[in-house]
């Protein structure tokens, strides 16, 4: 699309209102909070003057894009999908914000989530859950026809993932080319598996937080969610760098990340961890792991076991410096500053109180007091303490592994396809999220970077991907294996019927659908 | 809060709890007592406000107890996975700022150039107030 704009094949006006006008269609996925229309249309004709000049910005310019709600937007309403913040809107953009902006970007609007990034369903936000257009997609529509069944057309839709259900659900439905997500423990790239899409967690350090309002300030990473690796890594290549706004980004000069084409995989290894051969795991995603790691060998590649002896406690040592972290981080929410505030005026801790319990939602609340019991002082030492010493086993099982040769890991992202809203909530938010997050809470315990790449269609016509796992700062190399890899399975493109029609013709001979960004 | 007259009702006479030990506790954790989320409760200025809150962190705890297994002796904890660099502090030079009519203007309550906040030295009411 980059391409057909500065060709003048289209213009970033027309994109835009093409990209509205669907947004407006697919209005029932839920998938944005706040739609942004007249800054869009504002920045869509500020793109158009500059083509008309020939001084495009890049790559990006009149591009429509997606930010998760949790990325602070200067004049837009920013909720993190909580009551506590609503109507609050703050008078900056973060830091990766404005750099999309200033390549010209055009933003469609604010995406949903799960409240505060806490969720693995992108189910539990204040503005309800957002739906996985695959639910209405042909290939899931005529699998599930034969199967007689009487139940309403709409009832059985199915669930994003989350916690970046809202942007994933955006870039899939073809509502923009690009979507901001975040990465706590999994939450951009378990939403990216559940949606067909290419999920991507930055390094820590490598992509700044300034901005993003904080879970876990030591794991978390603002994430990218496109529909090609090669346009994921445009864009880290426009996010990434130092920021002097947030002193947890590296000083190292960036190098540019255009991806070499991979033509010999005969010098690669790839490492399988065996502890993440788990029983829960279904045996579709099994089975397509198992033909990737095929698909590497028969191309040449050392392809080999490897062990990450803590894995088992990875998830319970996130748990631990989760909520403990969250319990430090939420406690800004105070009622005086910014935010809800309630109606008590008793006194400072009765209004204190009172706020938290009208603004924050059950799961919230949760674990703020989890993580207060892990860091009192009588808990202190056992249990958050001892968290971290976990963790840098943890990271350490890492090291070893990539120290002893391997370039990437390869696992599961998920532990099956995404399930109907109606199954998932039978189980509550922290046994799920203990559960879906299961694959990828150690690569952000670690600090690596990693990427889901979406690999074939299940049994039932829907997305399963899979988890590439990079050492520290070598994202470039990451990705440029996920991209061979991309090239090689042929995913699917989604097919949603309904909308797509005014879409087909607007590029001469290719559907606006399957074009990346740089098309 | 109503969460109070819940535990209200639930205190057998002498005031410990009743209904939330489990007998499938194993040895060690131990069952939350009433000054335990009483404590909780200031500390995080968030309600249980129900029995599954309270369940839902004793099962958190639970799951947390399974870190007992692991073996950590001698390893120290990892604060930041870029422990190893230096981390990166501004020169002290005011660059930006002023603003304070643009963040004035997301409170509810604000006086001139003031957020007004209810009286501070008002204790939250104990469970049996």
């Amino acid at each position: 699309v980059s391409a057909a704009l500065k060709q003048g094949q289209i213009t970033p006006t027309e994109l835009c209102q093409k990209c509205l006008s669907l947004i407006k269609k697919t209005k029932f996925l839920n998938a944005y909070i706040t739609v942004s229309e007249e800054m869009a249309l504002k920045q869509a004709e500020e793109s158009e003057k500059r083509y008309k000049k020939g001084q495009s910005l890049g790559d990006l310019d009149g591009i429509p894009i997606a930010v998760k709600d949790n990325f602070s937007t200067s004049g837009i309403e920013t909720t993190c999908a909580s009551n506590m913040l609503k109507g609050y809107v703050p008078p900056y953009n973060a830091t990766v914000v404005q750099k999309l902006l200033d390549q010209g970007a055009l933003l469609m609007g604010k995406t949903n989530l799960d409240e505060f990034a806490m969720g693995s369903g992108s189910t539990d936000g204040a503005f309800g859950p957002v739906k996985n257009p695959w639910s209405y997609s042909k290939q899931y529509r005529e699998k599930r026809q034969q199967k007689p069944h009487d139940e309403k057309e709409d009832s059985n839709w199915l669930i994003t993932g989350g916690s970046s259900g809202g942007s994933a659900a955006a870039v899939s439905a073809f509502t923009c080319f690009v979507a901001l997500g975040s990465d706590t423990g999994g939450s951009t790239r378990n939403p990216a598996a559940h949606c067909g899409l290419v999920g991507l967690k930055p390094s820590y350090g490598l992509v700044s937080r300034h901005g993003l309002i904080p879970l876990v300030n030591s794991m978390d990473v603002p994430g990218i969610l496109t529909r090609y690796v090669e346009d994921a890594a445009i864009v880290l290549g426009m996010l990434a760098g130092h920021d002097p706004r947030d002193s947890t980004t590296v000083q190292d000069p960036v190098k540019p990340f255009t991806l070499p084409i991979l033509t010999d995989v005969s010098k690669l290894c790839i490492g399988i961890p065996k502890e993440y051969h788990l029983p829960e795991l279904s045996n579709e995603v099994r089975a397509l792991w198992s033909k990737a790691a095929d698909l590497f060998e028969s191309e040449g590649a050392k392809v080999i076991e490897v062990s990450l002896p803590h894995t088992s406690f990875s998830i319970v040592c996130y748990h631990i410096l989760c909520t403990s972290e969250v319990a430090s981080n939420m406690a800004r929410f105070d009622g005086l500053e910014y935010g809800h505030r309630c109606d008590t005026d008793v006194s400072t801790e009765a209004m204190y109180a009172a706020t938290r319990r009208e603004g924050f939602n059950d799961v919230v609340r949760g674990r703020i007091l989890s993580g207060n019991f892990f860091l009192l002082k009588e808990n202190y030492e056992n249990y958050f303490i001892k968290a971290q010493k976990v963790r840098r086993l943890i990271a350490n099982d890492f090291v070893n592994v990539f120290n002893s040769g391997v370039d990437v890991l390869l696992t599961p992202t998920t532990l099956r396809e995404a399930v109907p809203y109606l199954e998932f909530i039978k189980e509550d938010n922290s046994t799920r999220s203990a559960q879906d997050d299961i694959f990828t809470q150690a690569v952000n315990l670690a600090g690596l970077p990693a990427v889901s790449v979406p690999v074939a269609l299940s049994n039932q016509g829907l997305p399963i991907g899979l988890q590439f796992i990079g050492r520290a700062f070598y994202d470039q190399q990451l990705l440029t294996i996920a991209k061979w890899f991309e090239k090689k399975v042929q995913f699917p493109v989604i097919q949603l019927q309904e909308f797509m029609d005014d879409y087909s013709s607007v590029l001469k001979n290719e559907k606006l659908t399957s074009v990346s960004l740089k098309q | 809060m109503w969460g109070r007259t819940v535990w209200l009702c639930l205190r057998a006479p002498g005031g410990r709890y009743r209904g939330f030990s489990s007998k499938a506790h194993p040895p060690g954790s131990g069952r939350i007592t009433a000054e335990m989320l009483q404590h909780l409760e200031r500390h995080a200025l968030v309600d249980f406000g129900n029995r599954e809150a309270v369940t839902r962190l004793e099962k958190a705890i639970a799951f947390a107890d399974r870190l007992r297994a692991v073996d950590t002796d001698r390893v120290e904890p990892l604060e930041s996975v870029l422990e190893d660099r230096c981390l990166y502090l501004r020169s002290d030079r005011v660059i930006e700022g002023n603003c304070a009519e643009e963040l004035l203007q997301n409170s509810r309550r604000v006086v001139e150039e003031y957020f007004v906040a209810p009286p501070g030295n008002i204790a939250l009411p104990k469970l049996d107030e």
